[in-house]
């Protein structure tokens, strides 16, 4: 009763098409937007910021960007870590040739030089599937972060290997660096991450977008009725990594400031990571990218929360505990929701429109 | 069913979270980066054992700095930047200093923490340039630099070669990050000034893989091999060298690749490994007398307390008692025991250990003296050699404590940070 759609009748096209039919989720939604764009910003402390809203928000568009990739087109990619390294180096790179540049076009044009390199990687894609595939983006992924820790040419010859973001302003107000003020870099990703989102939602419901599900669902079917798989599959790689790559460039500008490929790109801090996201919230939903990203950033921290503020146990033994649930997390739901958060969130849509009278 | 568990458990974080209230701190804080977990677990445990043993020592003993007891908190980073920065941001506020034990969330804190006004002291570790204090406010590095410990080490390969190296080959095992990149640029110079080849050999992260490494050190038969290494990376690195025999004595390792867990693994292998150090190893110091007294006997000893007298630990003890020094001498200068972090930071810079206050604070020649000033945050630049002896199980020292090049590091420091002086837009301080 909660969630009813009865009497919500659709008299044209356009509102049919809308991508909040019902009048609950657009409520919901401006709710949500009005929060985050007008309260968060005047509330919002350098804890907050730099601990989990600024890592959520990039996450979150490194893991559309992986969804698009993998939960819509159905190419597994584990090379998400190098590819924000792209979108990262581009930054740093184009940040030191022009020093003029606004921030914004410096990282949306390293998100469209990520976008050339994951279309090169993508190639392979067309003569191999499933694992062998994984595989061989692993190769990027390895081949990249190499790249960047072996030719100095792309950290400007610094001693340690190490780049650093310099101050950069949109506005007048500095948004890397520093000094910047916590609602700036919360904003500034909130902006970009929030329009992208609108982006990616129209590509995925676009021709594009269904021709990708297309090969996703069977790739054979699909080229008979007329879907080019050269084309779809590297426009999947390119739309996925122009994401990841924004969201590198985030990561290294906005977020760090400072980063050593070798560890800030690593497998194991981006990759897997983003992979899990996309398998915990839900592959091939946005919600479920967004929920993903949520869940990984927040609960290591809440863990920690819980375990060491409230319950005063020891920090090690804290992090042993994490490691253990974060374990036991995944297996737990991949045997009783494969189809992650995001469907945990429809059951409940399921649940809330026949409440209060279940059957 | 489960829908319901789940906003009740949901409800119940949300709540948990927003309930969440700072503590109100009248104590001196000193927030741990620590890192128990991890593939540099055997070196973070004895280091982190001997910070806290020492903060717990002084507060039994003399109750704490001035009357105000010294708080710890521990924040687990695993060795990891992101998380790093996420200790950093969790207790930052009223903290006195950090110690980030990595040189990677360092490098990640020098423009924050100098943004907040928040000391950050790496202690032989961290950016190199920091040593200037003209550029680096709130950053120190005393006593000794990777610069000056790469000069050292071709210092001491100098004296036994009677001060001829030309055409010698020196290989540099590295830990392929910032870290391990640090000493590069100083020994290039050098390899200039002396003449002798420079072969450079990374590993990368964790380092449990470096046989391609030893099997070129076998085919190019260096005449030296010097490390920067932390983690496994040293246990394994020690035991490569041992099984293709290369002379242990022609290893020398950097401080951080010279502690007991780094060489006992290799056994009778790793006898006649050398590494630097600039702290003494053993427990015969009045500081060891009064842990002992005040917190192992009580049963209060951090960890498993099996790590006493270790040389991560005791540099821990050090690390921890040049922090605690600085609360006192900005007590003094600002003749106040409730010290602002502003104030801890002139306490920092005004640090005079000179070998008489290393007596009375009980470290009576475990460290050699040195004072922190505006202009020099690096300390005395000061060194020795240390010898592993596998038999007796135990380091020597088989130097006195010696000073690296200083021209030539004193130049590059003043190359580096005035890059980065240009870069941040900081103007120079000191007058």
């Amino acid at each position: 009763m909660i969630y009813k759609e009865t009497g919500q009748y659709k008299s044209s096209y356009k509102s049919d098409h809308a991508i909040f039919p019902l009048l609950q989720d657009k409520i919901a939604f401006s709710t949500l937007m009005f929060i985050a764009f007008l309260i968060i910003p005047f509330v919002i402390n350098s804890y907050w910021e730099k601990a989990i809203l600024v890592p959520f928000l990039i996450f979150s568009l490194a893991a559309i960007g992986l969804n698009i990739l993998t939960g819509y087109c159905g190419q597994v990619s584990l090379g998400t870590g190098g590819f924000m390294a792209v979108g990262a180096f581009s930054t740093y790179k184009i940040m030191t040739y022009f020093p003029d540049m606004n921030i914004m076009i410096i990282i949306l044009i390293s998100g469209l030089i990520t976008a050339a390199v994951g279309i090169i990687f993508g190639l392979p894609s067309l003569r191999i599937k499933g694992f062998y595939l994984a595989v061989a983006t692993l190769a990027s992924q390895f081949f990249l972060v190499w790249l960047f820790n072996k030719v100095p040419w792309f950290y400007n010859y610094s001693d340690t290997g190490q780049i650093t973001v310099s101050e950069r302003t949109m506005f007048g107000i500095p948004v890397t660096g520093a000094e910047a003020p916590s609602y700036a870099t919360y904003l500034f990703c909130l902006v970009l991450v929030v329009t992208l989102s609108f982006a990616a939602k129209n590509l995925i419901r676009s021709k594009m977008g269904r021709s990708w599900m297309a090969i996703r669902d069977m790739d054979i079917a699909a080229e008979i009725i007329g879907v080019p798989p050269l084309k779809t599959k590297l426009s999947a790689f390119a739309i996925s990594s122009f994401y990841i790559g924004v969201a590198g460039a985030l990561y290294f500008a906005v977020f760090l400031g400072a980063i050593e490929v070798t560890e800030s790109f690593d497998i194991m801090t981006i990759s897997f990571p983003v992979l899990f996201m996309i398998i915990i919230g839900g592959l091939g939903s946005m919600l479920g990218s967004f929920l993903g990203a949520a869940f990984v950033v927040t609960l290591p921290i809440g863990l920690k929360f819980l375990m060491v503020d409230m319950v005063g146990l020891s920090a090690v033994t804290a992090k042993h505990f994490e490691i253990t649930i974060w374990g036991l997390l995944m297996i737990i739901f991949l045997i009783v929701e494969p189809h992650g958060l995001a469907r945990l969130w429809s059951i409940a849509k399921e649940k809330l429109r026949r409440w209060p009278f279940p059957y | 069913m489960r829908i319901k568990q789940l906003l009740i458990g949901m409800t119940a974080s949300v709540i948990a979270v927003s309930s969440y209230v700072e503590m109100a701190i009248a104590d001196l804080k000193f927030p741990m980066l620590v890192y128990r977990t991890g593939a540099y677990a055997p070196n973070g445990i004895p280091n982190a054992d001997g910070f806290v043993d020492y903060y717990k020592m002084i507060n039994a003993r003399d109750g704490g700095i001035g009357g105000e007891k010294i708080l710890h908190p521990e924040c687990e980073t695993g060795y990891k930047t992101q998380v790093g920065v996420e200790c950093y941001e969790k207790n930052k506020k009223d903290a006195m200093v950090f110690q980030p034990m990595s040189t990677g969330i360092t490098y990640q804190l020098i423009p924050k923490a100098t943004a907040d006004g928040v000391t950050v002291y790496s202690t032989g570790y961290g950016r190199t340039s920091a040593a200037n204090g003209k550029v680096f406010k709130w950053i120190f590095n005393a006593p000794v630099t990777y610069w000056d410990g790469a000069s050292i080490a071709v210092r001491h390969i100098l004296k036994n070669n009677f001060g001829n190296i030309k055409g010698k080959k020196i290989a540099l095992v590295y830990h392929n990050s910032a870290y391990g990149k640090e000493p590069i640029r100083t020994l290039q110079t050098l390899s200039k000034k002396h003449g002798f080849k420079l072969m450079l050999l990374p590993v990368d992260h964790p380092g449990q893989e470096q046989k391609a490494t030893w099997l070129k050190i076998r085919k190019a038969r260096p005449d030296n091999v010097l490390m920067w290494g932390w983690g496994v990376m040293n246990q394994v690195a020690v035991k490569s060298a041992a099984s293709i025999k290369f002379p242990m004595d022609k290893f020398i390792g950097i401080w951080w690749s010279g502690s007991e867990n780094d060489v006992l693994p290799a056994g009778q292998g790793a006898h006649g490994y050398k590494s630097l150090t600039f702290n003494a190893p053993g427990t015969n110091f009045q500081v060891h007398a009064d842990i002992k007294k005040f917190v192992h006997d009580k049963g209060q000893a951090s960890g498993d307390g099996s790590h006493f007298g270790t040389v991560l630990y005791n540099r821990g003890l050090f690390q921890a008692m040049v922090q605690v020094e600085a609360a006192v001498v900005a007590q003094k200068i600002h003749g106040t025991s409730k010290i602002t972090p502003a104030m801890y930071r002139d306490g920092m810079e005004n640090v005079n250990l000179s070998a008489k206050r290393l007596e009375e604070l009980g470290f009576k020649d475990f460290a050699p003296p040195f004072k922190n000033t505006c202009e020099n945050h690096g300390g005395s630049g000061l060194a020795a050699v240390q010898q592993w002896d596998a038999k007796a199980k135990k380091w020597n020292m088989i130097t006195e404590y010696m000073y690296g090049d200083s021209d030539v590091v004193q130049k590059l420091i003043a190359e580096d940070s005035s890059k980065y002086a240009a870069e941040q837009k900081i103007a120079e301080r000191c007058g």
